[in-house]
């Protein structure tokens, strides 16, 4: 056998090295049992495309007939090379190279990357900007958990649960499309607060989608929770102890799900939580069943909050005032000559943040999700660095699939809830 | 269907009886829009817009698109959607080769069209570089519509091709 | 601020420098001494550092040393955050490996050796990750080029076309 590399646009293979099979497993060594090597056990490439839809991912399965020995994730398949990308624009522009990083949920991407520019450069955001990102960010949090919801279920084998998830999703999208003009990768949230007020239609809409939505909730419990099927394939399979997680620096639902209160939104408040009474769903035995139990219950929660939020939002500005860094509105440009100058320059050049690093996090539907900004006082981003959840979560993989079969490994890596943009950036 | 028939007057009678004449040309083309198998090639935030595509709200399964494959040899249309970057370039190339003919491709969005937002080192600009492209759905993610969209217009390229092309 | 003096009380040479913006406070340790201060700070009842939240590398060039990394380092009893830096010179880009301490920091350091070239002393699996394998040159220094392709416009669009690779079939 060899080894060799395709020639992509002939569609030829191009002999590279002949190497053995001997010399290609040998790269392998330490990563995968000896049993392997005398071929007691089967080395299968659960390959980057494959039918859970959980994007590229590519996983080295090292197989006793159906039970896992050890499992390899080998990840990269989506590397878009955002964060080299963004020190070529603005910081302004730059935002909407974070949207796709998360694909489930953009706006909250946006809303970590705009704290970290506000706290960076002692920007302050109006009250009004802040309620509105919480609505938004509960919003993105209900948006994912449908998704996860769905294509969790269907990878467990139950596909009408997927269709009745995207149906209910696609009134969260008719809201985001209300509010910013996109369905997703809507760059709503900008620095200094949102890009534009919310419309007259969006809080009627919003409130008959609360009162829908926690029905259709209950629905879903009503399938799933007694579900003898599905508590076969959930309950004590893929256990995550609590001191074990947090070593492996697990955080979001998965983390709580083994027991462990831990939650950005109550322990660093950001953008006003602090000002929403919710509670934290906890888990106990670390299984599937439990992050599931963790997700349907903050599924609950955000509709809380979101139904406070609605009653606390104030009147007001929805974006600072301040014109070193916020455009002004065009109604000025007509009237104001600093108005002008701000609006060239901050369109032209862009705003000049002081010198510093600033590291901010925000509680993603996956886990923490943060930004550190280096700044040298130019327009340009100096070094952005995100840390996503799904990366540093997809570690636990390499230890936590032993012992369980390849059926119980696809409801596993459901139940992390990893999303491959989040993890290759 | 009844344009090339002998006689307007025979068709129509025939018509009548349950029975058209048609070539076997536009039989073939026929059969292969009316149930076009899509493999699963989600890749990143286009996946998502092609989930909602699949779903109940813009139903894909009224174009025949019923099933996802997710194995090549069953599929006839990859729709590649999403950025695809230079560590999966070999495996969409394989994949595409692993498809029997005939076979077709739509590059969703803009990154599979022409590199989109990321202008850089690890994205390819367009997956036109590595497999030959029928439709380009643009958009960033492109709604569910104008992908359906994209698939009418794939129906019509594919009713109008030849059958002696591919059976070279 | 106080948890940073007292870390440079109990390491005097290791911590060279505190400093505070923002309401983040930061710590410049050696960088050979970073294991036993990560340590400490895992282990010490007061600090209780237990979920390293980030590992960043970053590129100050022309400045000399050239390269940084941050640790981000969260405490979950005591719900406080503190930053390590450390500053690796171009011409020995090592760095001793937490991945004793927090066995979390395995994929990022992987990252920082993919992205920047900064290798680590100990780390279990040091291959690349986000990048193919056979990928040369390590993209997030500063002197990478972008890569970027040229905007093809009405006026040079025959001369891009020409050198655009497409597929033979």
């Amino acid at each position: 056998m060899t080894v060799s590399r395709y020639d992509l646009t002939h569609s030829t293979v191009i002999e590279s090295d002949h190497q053995t099979v001997e010399v290609a497993l040998e790269q392998l060594r330490g990563h995968v049992s000896d049993a392997a090597f005398t071929g007691d056990t089967m080395l299968l490439n659960m390959g980057p495309q494959h039918p859970s839809t959980h994007g590229v991912l590519r996983l080295l399965l090292e197989l006793d007939g159906e039970n896992i020995v050890s499992c390899i994730p080998d990840v990269g398949f989506l590397h878009t090379g955002i964060e080299k990308n963004m020190e070529a624009k603005t910081w302004e522009k730059a935002l909407v190279m974070t949207d796709r990083v998360d694909y489930l949920n953009p706006l909250a991407n946006n809303l970590a990357y705009c704290l970290a520019i506000e706290k960076l450069c002692e920007l302050d955001v109006p009250e009004r900007a802040q309620v509105i990102r919480v609505i938004i960010a509960e919003l993105q949090r209900l948006n994912s958990h449908l998704v996860w919801l769905g294509t969790h279920i269907l990878d467990l084998g139950a596909t009408s649960v997927f269709l009745y998830c995207l149906r209910e999703r696609e009134y969260i999208l008719d809201l985001f499309e209300m509010v910013s003009g996109q369905r997703m990768m809507g760059s709503y949230i900008r620095p200094g607060g949102v890009w534009r007020d919310l419309t007259d239609e969006f809080l009627p809409a919003l409130k008959k989608f609360l009162s829908y939505i926690s029905k259709k909730v209950d629905d879903y419990e009503l399938l799933l929770n007694e579900n003898p099927l599905f508590k076969d394939r959930t309950q004590n399979i893929g256990v995550i102890p609590a001191d074990y997680a947090i070593a492996w620096g697990l955080t979001g639902p998965s983390l709580r799900g083994s027991g462990v209160n831990f939650d950005i939104r109550k322990a660093m408040p950001y953008s006003g939580y602090d000002r929403f009474d919710f509670n934290v769903p906890i888990g106990k035995h670390g299984d599937i069943y439990d992050r599931y139990m963790c997700r349907i219950a903050e599924m609950r929660e955000s509709n809380l909050i979101i139904q406070q939020a609605i009653k606390a939002l104030p009147g007001g500005l929805f974006r600072s005032n301040n014109r070193k860094y916020v455009p002004p509105p065009r109604a000025e440009l007509g009237t104001s000559m600093e108005a002008v100058i701000h609006h060239f320059k901050l369109w032209t050049e862009g705003f000049k943040p002081p010198v510093g690093e600033v590291y901010a996090r925000i509680e993603s539907p996956r886990g923490e999700l943060a930004f550190y900004l280096v700044s040298d006082g130019s327009p340009k981003p100096y070094r952005v660095h995100m840390r996503t959840p799904s990366f540093v979560n997809m570690q636990i993989l390499m230890t936590i699939a032993k012992g369980y079969l390849i059926a119980d490994l696809v409801g596993i890596i459901g139940s992390v809830d990893i999303v491959l943009g989040d993890c290759d950036r | 269907m009844e344009e090339g028939g002998f006689g307007m007057g025979v068709t129509s009678k025939l018509g009548d009886m349950g029975v058209v004449t048609t070539t076997l040309e536009q039989a073939i083309n026929w059969g292969r829009t009316r149930a076009m198998w899509p493999m699963l090639f989600g890749l990143a935030c286009c996946a998502i817009e092609m989930m909602a595509t699949q779903a109940s709200h813009y139903d894909a399964s009224r174009f025949g698109m019923e099933l996802m494959r997710a194995s090549p040899r069953q599929s006839d249309l990859m729709i590649v959607a999403g950025r695809v970057s230079r560590k999966m370039a070999p495996v969409l190339r394989r994949l595409y080769d692993q498809m029997p003919s005939p076979k077709w491709v739509i590059a969703m969005g803009d990154c599979a069209s022409c590199g989109g937002v990321f202008n850089n080192y690890a994205i390819l600009q367009g997956v036109d570089e590595i497999v030959p492209v029928d439709v380009y759905v643009a958009g960033c993610p492109p709604r569910p519509e104008q992908l359906i969209n994209g698939f009418m217009m794939l129906h019509e390229k594919v009713m109008k091709s030849k059958v002696a092309d591919w059976s070279k | 601020m106080a948890l940073a003096n007292l870390l440079k009380e109990r390491f005097p040479q290791a911590v060279t420098e505190i400093s505070e913006f923002r309401g983040d406070v930061t710590a410049v340790v050696d960088r050979k001494a970073i294991v036993d201060v990560c340590a400490y700070c895992h282990d010490t009842p007061g600090f209780e550092f237990n979920l390293l939240s980030d590992i960043c590398g970053i590129d100050y060039l022309p400045n000399a040393p050239r390269f940084g990394i941050a640790y981000v380092m969260y405490s979950l009893p005591c719900n406080q955050t503190l930053r390590l830096k450390v500053f690796v010179p171009e011409e020995d880009p090592t760095v001793p490996t937490v991945t004793g301490v927090w066995p979390s920091a395995n994929w990022p350091e992987r990252e920082v050796w993919d992205m920047f070239g900064i290798t680590f002393d100990g780390h279990p699996d040091m291959r690349r990750i986000l990048l193919p394998f056979d990928w040369t040159g390590h993209p997030l220094r500063k002197d990478y080029p972008l890569g970027y392709e040229e905007v093809q416009f009405s006026f040079n669009h025959e001369r891009i076309q020409a050198k655009k690779p497409s597929p033979k079939e």
